[in-house]
């Protein structure tokens, strides 16, 4: 049923007993035409553009677990596409267009706002960076303008712009057409559209196995059995390395606990993102009016989703400073993710060396804002065989090329 | 958060060390290799979810190199052992 007003009105006399599930919970069948490893949001938005874009819904992803309860619901939100490269700008410029008329195309409310990111300079070194990737987002159409600290501030009135502080801010540069989306919502939705164009999503169903015959994939085994397919598109995110290993296969990311934490709830203090590479921390707030607070990886593997509190101590360190209310608030939850992080901190989004396997991983420690592109440019790679315009610079060849995307700069951070 | 046992130190809290990731990374012959051998050893890592050998650093403290066997997933650490030795055999 469609999510309008008039089916809003019609349904309110009736209680809202009426609305049909979201999406169905089926039985996995005997064999599919794809099979979506990881029912996160890269892997849905995979399912959703096979379908819409390429006909293909004879489709299951398989969930290990609940759908969207990885690091599609644990990262902090964030979409932009100020990266420095031009592979990057435009996979990520991509997938913000996408953002931004995902609600109407999904007719489920992501909540895309579209509020600004600032990242902050702290030193020469910083805003002559800034300056640099400006430049470059605007040579590839991507807005990002220089702020001054007077002009950060009349933006965001908690942040401390005094120079005494151990780190004082500088300047800034501003995405203004960034801003963060609701991460669950973007799962539930293109879950829910998919469904709708056919597409099976089996949670609670892990994959254990990958059966490989005569250097080509020809179906999966999992805690529900064998399911058959020709073609299998792997989007483990943090599990990357364990899945591609059931097909032999070795890749160049390691996993990492990601952490972040929420505040108790406040009044509106702040109507923009803002992020600051040098100190590590970054900083929104959600519409339940919680501080949305992101801190980095533990140093070390990992794949327990739970971080070292240093790492927290480290964040908070900074936070104070930069924004001194927060020291009066109480953190309410710090949570943890698992993340494959790539050596140049780009993606990977490749056919592989077996036949009909293709694989989407290392986005690392920012892959939210590239959900709907992402999805799109896999969707296209499986569906034809070759990857998109968009993603042949994100192969796995390029570790043996050298033609690495270093975004070490652009995506150290923000997430 | 780890207690390391540091060979030289005794135990000690994991943020005085750094993670120096993988262990026992042959270098190819760099006159030899393909470049998929030498793409394996620049990039290529075994990334387990499980037992892991790796190498650490006690950088705030006796600023020496060891190895470690430590599980990904639950943080049990099996094995310290000295840095110019081979990985334990049965270690689990």
């Amino acid at each position: 049923m469609k999510y309008s007003l008039w089916n809003l009105l019609r349904q309110a006399p009736r209680g809202h007993r009426d609305w049909p599930q979201a999406w169905r919970n089926p039985e996995p069948k005997e064999a599919y035409d794809v099979i979506i490893i990881g029912a996160g949001g890269h892997g849905l938005a995979t399912a959703y553009y096979l379908a819409k874009e390429h006909g293909i819904s004879r489709t299951a992803v398989l969930e290990k677990g609940w759908l969207g309860g990885g690091n599609t619901g644990r990262n902090t939100t964030i979409v932009r596409s100020n990266y420095l490269w031009d592979e990057s700008a435009h996979l990520y410029e991509h997938s913000l267009r996408l953002f931004e008329t995902l609600s109407q195309d999904l007719n489920f409310n992501v909540m895309f706002s579209p509020r600004g990111v600032i990242n902050l300079a702290h030193n020469e070194h910083d805003l002559k960076e800034l300056r640099r990737r400006g430049h470059a987002c605007r040579l590839n159409g991507i807005d990002y303008e220089m702020v001054t600290p007077r002009e950060i501030k009349e933006i965001a009135p908690i942040i401390n712009i005094s120079r005494s502080i151990r780190y004082p801010v500088l300047g800034g540069a501003m995405q203004r057409r960034a801003g963060n989306a609701r991460h669950d919502a973007v799962a539930w939705g293109l879950a829910r559209r998919a469904d709708e164009l056919g597409v099976d999503i089996i949670q609670n169903c892990e994959v254990t196995g990958i059966d490989v015959r005569d250097g080509r994939v020809t179906g999966v085994q999992t805690t529900r059995g064998a399911i058959r397919a020709n073609r299998i598109g792997a989007v483990p995110a943090g599990h990357a390395s364990v899945v591609a290993s059931m097909a032999g296969l070795r890749l160049p990311v390691e996993s990492h606990a990601l952490q972040a934490m929420v505040t108790e709830p406040v009044k509106p203090v702040l109507d923009t993102v803002i992020m600051s590479n040098t100190v590590h921390v970054y900083i929104s707030q959600s519409d339940k009016g919680e501080l949305v607070l992101g801190a980095g990886i533990d140093g070390y593997n990992s794949y327990s989703q739970k971080g070292g509190i240093n790492v927290i101590e480290h964040q908070l360190e900074g936070l104070c400073e930069l924004y001194p209310i927060v020291s009066r608030l109480k953190i309410m939850r710090v949570w943890g993710g698992i993340v494959d992080i790539a050596p140049d901190a780009s993606p990977i989004i490749s056919k592989t060396p077996i036949e009909g396997f293709y694989i989407n991983c290392g986005w690392g420690t920012g892959g939210f804002k590239a959900t709907p592109g992402s999805g799109w440019v896999f969707a296209h790679t499986i569906a034809q065989d070759r990857p998109h315009r968009l993603n042949e610079a994100f192969d796995l060849g390029r570790f043996e090329s050298g033609l690495l995307i270093d975004e070490h700069g652009a995506a150290a951070v923000a997430h | 958060m780890m207690l390391i046992p540091c060979p030289w130190c005794g135990d000690r809290l994991d943020a005085e060390f750094t993670c120096g990731g993988e262990a026992h990374i042959m270098r190819p012959d760099p006159a030899t290799a393909s470049d998929a051998e030498w793409a394996d050893y620049l990039f290529m890592r075994e990334n387990p979810k499980g037992l892991h050998h790796e190498r650490w650093f006690h950088a705030h403290g006796c600023r020496r190199w060891f190895h470690m066997t430590r599980d990904t997933a639950s943080h049990r650490i099996v094995a310290v052992y000295a840095i110019t030795e081979s990985a334990p055999e049965a270690s689990g």
